[in-house]
């Protein structure tokens, strides 16, 4: 390399160990080990180099997760890999007990002789307002989704509410008749609540919770750790028009697109699909993380791997157009009506012929399957004929899209 | 998609990569360099590394912006950024790249204002909107960004912005090809070059190096036929006996360049006289700094820059990456101690450091998982 050196600023300081304060000790650590290693290769042949250092990776991901950074960074928020470590190393490590550990969308609690599920979830998506809803229809639809996708049937809804001073109360009553129609729309009552009034500058306008319970009376159950090999992924719909329409409706990018949010309930779809196939074996709704993040929870969950296709995966075309524009994979954004079920394979067909009877699922479609090959990771063969993963997402591409 | 799908067509693919296939003379082996990490990026988002045969390998060049941004650059920006008063601006990907004492976005976790911007116009808003604030735009990128910092630069001019300034980062392509063709560590056959920049340079730049160094270079698309047509030209180049700069991505580069966005370039910037490289080490005449007749929107002037060098982590092998020496993988902290959650080098940060890219998208055994996919390319 003859790349020159003409000088350059004095005091050069070229052998100081500059890891900074968070990386001394896991660097090192990682390089001992590193460095272990290659002492027991060295003994022989070495079939497989890159393998090796795959394995290495995997044995790496599944240790115990810990969280890095000193503060609160707005990727802890996105649902992608830092929720998962901050859920799992601070809250999951604080709270431990066997009906939280599935980490499942709604808790599945046994209360005398009914079987009840129970969730909850903050919105605090920007803009309040948005072609296709608003914040108060989805704080209503995310948490009875919450709710269906667990198998439940869901009954009753609180909601609380934390508001800046300021804010414009004509605001305040067109989300709560928002809340009123999508309760309706959905079956569910709003039957107890909360209030408070924070200063100016201390909140967004308006941020809302909602929690929710509901009936687990079918008796099946559900969970991602079910999936098996064989089994088919289905999603209901296109997918990316939630968090395409929130991220043009801010303006900031000056491109304008024909899209809608997708928020809707999704209990009847649900039910109607537990219907026609019992033995559905896992439910989640694409919301923050996208359908990208609930297919690394499958393989994370059931240790198996999991292989879609590019070509099979509905995708708008205006929502495909935002995202190649913006630089975005859409199997990130995220969705707030939409279903990504795992069926058993000899029941796929029965399963779509159930959804696409129902409005929410006239596009609904098989995207892919459960395997046995690489345990732990998701393949996608791309539209093009190659073959990639499909990792969780890092760092945040759209910060409060719900 | 139009004007996308046609570029990715999976029929076109396997019928070029039986050409490709073709072209190889058994028992001789090719290593090609994408130069731009646009291309990297589009590899392995597409897998297009399934279409080639076992002898031609893609070398990972060094055209990521933020790649090369040595840490001690990124320490300054946090240096500016933390003066009273003061919003700086820089692109998403700047975002996570780490300094010696974290990233931008720890540094906005801790409260200091660093705002995330689309277009560096966005900084002039941001600045219009705060008369009372000193907006900092962080510049980085190499020519293909370089036009509309200095059209940014043109417009404060013209307004009279007296709260806006440019942290010049701007870096230039050709210094980097020539280092790397002058580096002992690499055999290399060829260049996909970079196609973005030769958007604003043209292809008469890369000239020395078919003339010269006997290697030749198409320039190319970033869609995955395009990437592999222009292996396809590479190898017929070489099958010929040939060396020629050829224009691949002829329907957006014209062979001279834009001779508008050079003179914008060369109206407010002009070429430090050297500047250090991540991995690369100093490389005279490689980067661009603000010219004294808009000294006024030139951060470096304006406040008080450390410009303390700072040494990369010891673990960090991002050089040896960047210089397509080392595969990512063959990286020691790799996937281990460096990931893109918690990256020790800028290559693990970008979407198209090959880091990033390989983790992201190809992090997988491609023989196994080919079997499993049975994708049947078309060999003769």
């Amino acid at each position: 390399m003859t790349a020159n050196r003409p000088g350059g600023p004095t005091g050069v300081d070229e052998a100081e160990d500059t890891t900074g304060p968070a990386q001394v000790g896991w660097v090192e650590q990682a390089l001992r080990e590193h460095d272990e290693r290659h002492d027991h290769d060295g003994h022989g042949a070495v079939p497989d180099r890159e393998q090796q250092v795959l394995d290495r990776i995997d044995r790496a991901r599944r240790r115990r997760p810990k969280v890095r950074e000193e503060r609160i960074t707005m990727s802890h928020g996105a649902g992608g890999k830092s929720t998962h470590t901050l859920i799992e190393a601070i809250f999951l490590d604080a709270f431990r007990n066997p009906l939280l550990e599935p980490l499942e969308d709604a808790a599945s609690l046994a209360i005398g002789t009914a079987q009840i599920a129970l969730t909850t979830d903050s919105y605090v998506v920007s803009p309040l307002f948005f072609p296709g809803g608003d914040i108060g229809e989805l704080a209503i639809n995310g948490t009875v989704n919450d709710l269906a996708v667990s198998g439940a049937r869901p009954l009753y809804l609180s909601a609380g509410f934390i508001l800046e001073e300021g804010f414009p109360v004509a605001d305040l009553t067109r989300i709560a008749g928002s809340m009123r129609d999508a309760a309706a729309a959905a079956g569910v009552q709003i039957v107890t609540g909360d209030t408070k009034v924070v200063q100016r500058g201390k909140a967004d306008g308006c941020y809302i919770n909602t929690a929710g319970v509901g009936v687990l009376d079918r008796g099946a159950a559900l969970g991602v750790a079910y999936a098996q090999p064989g089994d088919a992924i289905i999603v209901s719909g296109p997918i990316g028009d939630h968090g395409v329409t929130i991220m043009l409706a801010r303006g900031e990018l000056d491109i304008e697109a024909d899209v809608q949010s997708d928020t809707a309930p999704l209990n009847g779809l649900i039910a109607g699909l537990l219907d026609a196939v019992p033995g559905v074996r896992a439910m989640r709704d694409a919301t923050r993380g996208g359908v990208a993040t609930i297919l690394n929870e499958i393989a994370k969950a059931a240790d198996v791997g999991v292989l879609v296709s590019e070509d099979d995966i509905p995708v708008r075309p205006e929502v495909r157009g935002a995202a190649e524009l913006l630089g975005i994979d859409p199997m990130y954004v995220a969705c707030e009506g939409r279903l990504l079920a795992v069926v058993p394979g000899d029941q796929a067909d029965q399963a779509l012929a159930a959804l696409h009877t129902h409005p929410l699922g006239t596009h609904a479609s098989v995207i892919g399957h459960v395997t046995s090959d690489s345990p732990g990771l998701v393949h996608l063969k791309t539209a093009f004929g190659g073959t990639r993963i499909v990792d969780l997402l890092v760092g945040d591409p759209l910060p409060r899209i719900c | 998609m139009k004007f996308v799908d046609e570029f990715r067509d999976a029929d076109t693919a396997h019928a070029l990569a039986a050409k490709i296939a073709a072209l190889c003379e058994p028992g001789r082996q090719y290593k090609l360099m994408e130069v731009c990490g646009g291309h990297t990026h589009t590899i392995y988002k597409h897998g297009l590394e399934d279409y080639l045969p076992e002898s031609v390998t893609l070398v990972h060049g060094p055209g990521c912006p933020v790649c090369v941004i040595p840490m001690g650059r990124v320490d300054d920006a946090m240096a500016l950024a933390s003066e009273p008063d003061v919003i700086m601006t820089s692109f998403g990907d700047m975002m996570r790249v780490p300094g010696s004492n974290g990233s931008f976005f720890d540094a906005k976790a801790a409260g200091t204002d660093i705002r995330m911007v689309y277009s560096p116009l966005d900084s002039l808003k941001i600045a219009r909107n705060n008369p009372d604030k000193r907006v900092v735009f962080m510049a980085i990128g190499f020519e293909t960004t370089a036009p509309s910092t200095a059209m940014t630069i043109m417009r404060a001019a013209q307004e009279n912005l007296q709260n806006f300034s440019v942290f010049c980062n701007h870096v230039t392509i050709i210094p980097a090809i020539k280092a790397i063709l002058d580096s002992p560590d690499l055999r290399l056959d060829g260049f996909i070059g970079p196609g973005h920049v030769s958007t604003v340079i043209g292809c008469r730049p890369y000239e020395f190096v078919a003339r010269d160094y006997g290697k030749p270079v198409v320039t190319a698309g970033f869609e995955p036929l395009d990437i592999l047509q222009s292996i396809y030209m590479l190898l017929l180049q070489l099958s010929e006996g040939r060396s020629e700069v050829e224009n691949q991505y002829s329907r957006v580069v014209p062979w001279d360049g834009n001779p508008t966005a050079l003179k914008v370039i060369g109206e407010t910037m002009q070429l430090r006289p050297y500047f250090e490289w991540r991995g690369l080490g100093f490389i005279s005449h490689s980067a661009l700094s603000v010219r004294e007749k808009y000294a006024q929107f030139d951060a470096e002037l304006l406040f008080h820059v450390p410009g303390v060098r700072v040494a990369d982590p010891k673990a960090c092998q991002c050089g040896e990456v960047l210089k397509g020496v080392l595969k990512p993988w063959e990286c020691k902290v790799f996937g281990t101690a460096c990931t893109p959650e918690t990256p020790i080098g800028t290559c693990m940060v970008s979407p198209e450091g090959a880091c990033a890219a390989y983790y992201n998208y190809g992090r997988m055994n491609r023989h196994r998982v080919k079997e499993a996919v049975t994708i049947q390319v078309g060999r003769p």
